[in-house]
Formats: C-alpha cells, sequence, structure tokens
C-alpha cells in the first residue's frame, strides 16, 4: 500500500469525498490490479472463513501441550447467567477464547493480524453483526477499516511479538478492531482512528512472553483483553473523547517502546511469565 | 505488502511463522523436486527445533511435502497420510550458519529418482524464502515462477536462458547470479511473472554445460 500514515489516508478520503475504507479498497484495486467487485469478495471470503472458524470450535480439542482448550465452552455456558459483563461482553470472551483455542488445537482460522491475535477481530466483528444484524455488506466495509489500520500500524511500526511484544499483536488487533466497530456504530472516520488509537494506547508495553514458547499461554487469555477493550475504546471515541495524541504518533510510540524491549520479552520464551517458576516447570514438561 | 498479509492468511494453527511458513516451505519444495516424493530427510534449525513440535513444524513440513497448502485442515493428520502414501520421512536436527531462527534444510528423493537439497526460512506472517538449493545461494520467496538454473561457469549461459524468456514472451522480475568459484559452479536464480513452458526447460537441460535446472511451477 502507498500509504505510509492514518493521516494521508484521511487527507485522500476528504480530497474525493469518499470514507476511509473506501480509500483502503481503491488503493488494493491499484495494488493489485483487480477491481473492486473481486476485491470485496476476497475480503467477504476472509470475514466467511472467520465466522467459520468461530462455527466450527470443538470444546472436545486440546492442543499437543495439554494446556490449551475447553475454556471457550465454559464461557458460553455462562451466557443467560448472572455475570458481572453481561451477556454480550461474555459472548464477545466466549468467541475470542475460543478463537485462540481453535488456533493452538490447529484448526484452521485467519491470522488477524498474527495467529497469536487471531481472536480479537472476528470476537469483535461477528458479535456485533449478531447483535445488531448488520448485513454481509457492511462488514466487509468494516474489515476494509480493519485492514487499512493494520497495514498502517505494520509500515510504520511492526505487527510481531518477535519484532515488538504482545502489544505489536494483541495490541495491534485490537487498534483494528476499535476502528472497525466504532466504524459499524456510525462513527465517522475521525472518530474510528481514534478508538483505534485509545485502544492501541491502552495495551501500550505489553509483553510476549509465551510459556514454552507456544501460542497458548498467555496468548490465548490475551485475546480477550484485545477484544474487550477495542469495545470500550470505541464507546469512549463514540461518545465523542479524542486521543490526545494523534493517531499515527501513538502507532510511532508503540514502535519505539518495541524496539526498546528487552528481547526476552520479544516471544523468545525467556522472560515474564515464560520465566516464573511454574512458567519453567511448564516448558521443561512439554518440550 | 498487500491489505490480504495483513488480514490473512486463511492458515492451520497454531504459529503463522513455525505453522504456517512451514507448511509452505514444504510445498514449495515439493513443487521444486516437480514429482511425488519417495524418501524426505529434514534438519530442523535454530527455532524450528527448539519450538516446532508444539507448533506442529514438523507435521506442518510434511504436510508442504505432501502437496498441502497453509490452510488445509488435514494438515494435523500428516504423518498419517504420508505413511498411506508410501513417503517415507525423517527429522533430526542442525547447526545452519548465517540463517534466520526459522530454518529447515531439507532433502528429498522423488519417485523418479529426481533429488533435491533446499535449505529455506519462515520469515513471520507465513512468508518464506529459499536460501540455498544444492549448496548454492538461491534467495526467493516461492511467490513467482521460479527457474533455477545450474550451469558450469562459463560465457554466454545468461544470454541463453534469458533469450529462450524473451522468445516466450516472458518478464523477469528479479534474476540474481551466483558462483562457488571463477570456472565452477554457478547458479542463476530468475523470478518470471509468467509460468515458464515445460518444453523450454526441457531445452535448456539439453545444452552442454548446463548442471540441472530446476522449475518452481505455480499452477495447481
Amino acid at each position: 500500500m502507498g500509504f505510509r500514515s492514518l493521516d494521508e489516508i484521511m487527507s485522500q478520503a476528504k480530497k474525493n469525498g469518499i470514507r476511509f475504507w473506501e480509500v483502503i479498497l481503491e488503493e488494493d484495486c491499484k495494488e493489485r490490479q483487480v477491481a473492486k467487485e473481486d476485491s470485496m469478495n476476497k475480503m467477504l471470503s476472509l470475514y466467511h472463513s472467520m465466522k467459520e472458524a468461530n462455527d466450527s470450535y470443538d470444546s472436545k480439542l486440546r492442543s499437543s501441550s495439554k494446556l490449551a482448550g475447553g475454556d471457550g465452552e465454559k464461557l458460553m455456558n455462562q451466557i443467560g447467567k448472572n455475570t458481572i459483563c453481561g451477556d454480550f461482553i461474555n459472548d464477545v470472551m466466549a468467541k475470542a477464547v475460543k478463537m485462540g483455542e481453535s488456533n493452538a488445537c490447529m484448526r484452521r482460522i485467519v491470522a488477524a493480524p498474527t495467529a497469536g491475535s487471531c481472536g480479537v477481530v472476528p470476537a469483535v466483528l461477528i458479535s456485533l453483526q449478531e447483535k445488531y444484524d448488520f448485513s454481509d455488506e457492511k462488514m466487509v466495509e468494516a474489515m476494509y477499516v480493519v485492514a487499512g489500520v493494520g497495514e498502517i500500524i505494520a509500515t510504520r511500526a511492526f505487527i510481531s511479538g518477535a519484532e515488538g511484544g504482545c502489544q505489536a499483536e494483541i495490541g495491534s488487533a485490537s487498534a483494528m478492531a476499535a476502528a472497525a466497530a466504532s466504524y459499524l456504530m456510525g462513527g465517522d472516520d475521525e472518530c474510528q482512528l481514534h478508538a483505534s488509537a485509545i485502544a492501541l494506547k491502552s495495551l501500550l508495553g505489553l509483553v510476549c512472553d509465551p510459556v514454552a514458547g507456544l501460542v497458548e499461554v498467555p496468548c490465548i487469555k490475551r485475546n480477550v483483553i484485545g477484544a474487550v477493550n477495542s469495545l470500550t475504546s470505541a464507546d469512549l471515541a463514540l461518545a465523542g473523547i479524542r486521543s490526545a495524541i494523534p493517531p499515527d504518533e501513538v502507532i510511532d510510540a508503540m514502535r519505539t517502546v518495541g524496539m526498546r524491549m528487552h528481547s526476552s520479552l520479544r516471544e523468545t520464551g525467556e522472560g515474564g511469565l515464560a520465566a516464573t517458576k511454574t512458567g519453567i516447570q511448564i516448558a521443561n514438561k512439554v518440550l | 505488502m498487500n491489505i490480504f498479509d495483513i488480514l490473512g492468511p486463511v492458515m492451520v494453527g497454531p504459529s503463522s511463522s513455525h505453522t504456517a511458513g512451514a507448511v509452505k516451505i514444504g510445498y514449495i519444495v515439493r513443487k521444486l523436486l516437480g514429482e511425488d516424493i519417495q524418501t524426505a530427510k529434514l534438519l530442523l534449525h535454530g527455532s524450528f527445533l527448539a519450538t516446532g513440535k508444539g507448533h506442529g513444524t514438523d507435521k506442518a513440513l510434511i504436510a508442504g511435502l505432501l502437496g498441502m497448502k497453509p490452510d488445509d485442515i488435514r494438515i494435523p493428520d500428516s504423518f498419517q497420510l504420508a505413511d498411506e502414501s508410501g513417503m517415507e520421512y525423517s527429522f533430526g536436527s542442525i547447526m545452519l550458519k548465517d540463517v534466520h531462527p526459522n530454518s529447515v534444510q531439507i532433502t528429498v528423493t522423488g519417485v523418479n529418482g529426481r533429488e533435491i537439497e533446499v535449505i529455506a526460512s519462515s520469515l513471520g506472517g507465513g512468508r518464506i524464502k529459499v536460501c540455498k538449493i544444492d549448496g548454492l545461494e538461491a534467495n526467493f520467496s516461492g511467490d513467482y515462477p521460479t527457474l533455477i538454473v545450474h550451469n558450469i561457469d562459463r560465457p554466454g549461459y545468461v544470454t541463453e536462458v534469458t533469450s529462450m524468456l524473451a522468445s516466450q514472451s516472458i518478464n523477469i522480475g528479479t534474476m540474481q547470479l551466483y558462483r562457488d568459484r571463477r570456472g565452477g559452479n554457478a547458479v542463476m536464480v530468475i523470478e518470471c511473472d509468467q509460468e515458464v513452458p515445460e518444453e523450454s526447460i526441457k531445452g535448456l537441460e539439453k545444452l552442454d554445460g548446463i548442471l540441472k535446472v530446476t522449475y518452481l511451477n505455480l499452477k495447481v
């Protein structure tokens, strides 16, 4: 993609009198030399793959390390009961955990932006579609918002835990989902980008410390905070609250923080939770 | 990088580098060999060796060698499928020099006796790089039809190959040349925008001084 900042995309949108998501769509058509219809069909099939992955969750599966599996069902069983966060948030949490568990159990998922963070975007988008009955066309538009924010984060910073810690994976996914959530709820382009900035700010500094180096502990449960954080960030932005630090600068800060992060906290499985007494015991047992 | 590198790939988990990338490496090796695999020897390096098992890297590599793509739901069952299809495989460890931490050396023999040794790395997000073929530099992504020509280091081979491509109206995307020493073994790695016809490849193989032609055909 030719854009290097969210600001550039915003100016392009204003100049041409179109929305943020349409700029991303047009850019994809230009870059891959395809018609709008082809691009949108590809995006729709990606969204369908997310839904299929959500629907095909199998609570009986366990990962090869036996650390992951079954928690998604526990959350689904809570729906309709007296929970602190209520049914909608519990549903979002269940979807996020289910996808993370499916990934750990070698099921088919959609990396968004990575496999470790694959639960955040679908948990938010599918739950909102179910609650408000948005059309698939509307969901495809939201997916372009997701992709546009993700592309700029990948260009200005990074989207892998090895490079920037978990803030680059779950943080980025949360920022991408927050923008899409506010788009779906009627937020304008500025609102979407501030939703993503607030989401990313809230997860700044999150380290990547997988126990035994596997995409399981704590990755699966962090998909929950990524998803819920994107909803609260979207609601903040929809209330008219703006990030004091502009969205592009928040992404730059994420990059700087990631670069200063010690390598033991960037996916090597040598720091954080992975380096706790129990983390080491688990690693010795499974590896 | 396009937006579908950010959203996507659709893949079997748990890791885009350790699983999806590993499937792609196996798949590309199978394509480079150009025939079904009889035996495969896989030597894992670095992080592939250290955490590969928990990420299903071993199953992913075998799945790729069987011709599966990263979104194939049969990937977790690849060992069994290999046994059923009669493909023999073995795993070991290796310390490779100057490579990405997620790397593997794969030596395969095909059902018709063809052999190839590949060193490849998984770079993250499902992207890969083929680093070496039969001990000589290669450095290509596997995203384009790729022609790899091993020849004796003598004048004229670049012209032979590029004229052939020009005559078939094939555009060259990237081109690299390496050799082990002056007058020794040389290799040309050419990423093309169009597929190279089989007859043209056979024509090159017949030329005196051309030792081996390997072609990555991306047509399904």
